[in-house]
């Protein structure tokens, strides 16, 4: 295989020691937990919105969240391993048929609803190795 | 260069880029360099000495061949002095029938391998290292400063907005043609010819360029890699040449004279 490729699998699997990084697509609500550095003090914020879209693949994946807050929309994008990122929440799944929905942009309240989805096939969680006793 | 604790540098090959995180979530693009299969292959010295091959057996220079030494018990010449002192290394695999007679005698005359790519790199003579040493990753330190230098991706013929970063014509107002030319190249009559040196169309890239001052961020030892912050000139696979930063103070702790691979293997 590919050095690199190796390398980036490493990285995944050191990133993820201890952690569950669960499967989700474009239309769900996500919760993430994210880390945040005060000082010397580190508290969890969470950031709940919508996944509008996935990109990159590998160590280079990231998502894209989008929330309406105080009226105002915003739009959050996270590496997908990133360490500031304690957890990630599937909250509700939705049913979308795009890859990007960023259709949403352009809309607000009853119009910007996603339909839950119902079961389906999914794929499975990403569970990295488990943490050393020692941390 | 002549710095008074010269370390020698190392031959390395150009793996690929890609991206490290920290514990803060800070992440660094990084390029890997492998460093396997550095091995000093010849030395230069500023006195005369014995040349001992990788297996420590000391090798005379063979007699020149010349009709004087014709049918003569030819006696071996004495070891010659370079007036400078300097390590050989080479890197990479090369098949023995590519290689060219004079330089499978070298190699032979070491006792290494045919490689596939020779650099000499110049140290103190205090630094030097015996023939067949294998550098190892851990011939530098995390945190510290590197220089490296390669030959860059040939561009071809290159316009000068690509090769001088010029801003070419105007897209309207009557220019026809040369939206990307690189417009007037002097005055008139007098002096009435272009300077040299003026920045024109003509060959990119395939040159040897360095970059100063990279950071080493993380060293695996196991597979003898180096990550170095930022990019690195040349193409995944290329050679290149890494050497303690000309302008950034040597950490305390980086092994002197070199890092060495174990002799367990």
């Amino acid at each position: 295989m590919n050095l690199i490729d190796t390398l980036e699998k490493e990285e995944v699997a050191r990133i993820t020691k201890g952690k569950t990084v669960p499967s989700f697509d474009p239309g769900d609500t996500l919760r993430v937990n994210v880390k945040i550095k005060e000082g010397d003090r580190e508290r969890v914020q969470a950031y709940e919105g919508i996944c509008i879209g996935r990109s990159g693949g590998g160590l280079n994946a990231n998502f894209t969240v989008r929330k309406i807050s105080f009226g105002e929309g915003v739009e959050r994008v996270f590496p997908l391993f990133s360490p500031t990122i304690d957890s990630i929440e599937v909250v509700r799944r939705g049913k979308v048929r795009r890859a990007k929905l960023y259709y949403l942009r352009d809309r607000r309240g009853k119009s910007a609803r996603i339909a839950e989805r119902a079961g389906g096939a999914r794929e499975e969680d990403f569970v990295g190795a488990e943490a050393d006793s020692a941390e | 260069m002549g710095k008074l604790s010269q370390r020698t540098g190392v031959i390395a090959r150009k793996v690929g880029m890609m991206r490290v995180f920290d514990a803060d979530g800070v992440h660094t693009p990084v390029t890997v360099l492998d460093l396997s299969g550095c091995q000093v292959v010849g030395r230069r010295t500023v006195k005369a000495e014995e040349f001992k091959n990788a297996a420590g057996d000391a090798v005379a220079l063979k007699p020149k061949k010349s009709r004087k030494n014709e049918g003569k018990q030819a006696k071996p010449r004495a070891p010659q002095a370079d007036g400078y002192s300097a390590i050989v290394l080479g890197a990479g695999a090369a098949k023995a029938k590519r290689a060219s007679q004079a330089e499978r005698g070298q190699f032979a005359r070491a006792k290494v391998e045919p490689k596939a790519i020779v650099r000499e790199f110049r140290v103190a003579e205090e630094n030097l290292l015996p023939v067949g040493a294998k550098i190892s990753a851990g011939h530098f330190v995390v945190g510290q400063k590197v220089d490296v230098a390669g030959v860059s991706i040939g561009k071809g013929f290159a316009g000068a907005m690509k090769r001088w970063n010029f801003g070419g014509l105007r897209a309207t107002h009557g220019v026809s043609v040369s939206h990307r030319s690189h417009g007037s190249t002097g005055q008139r009559q007098d002096p009435g010819k272009v300077f040299k040196g003026k920045k024109m169309a003509g060959h990119l890239g395939d040159e040897r360029v360095s970059v100063q001052n990279l950071q080493v961020v993380r060293i695996d030892a196991d597979r003898n890699l180096i990550f170095v912050k930022g990019a690195v000139p040349g193409a995944e696979g290329g050679w290149v040449e890494v050497r303690d930063a000309a302008k950034a103070p040597l950490p305390k702790d980086a092994p002197m004279p070199a890092g060495l691979m174990q002799a367990a293997e």
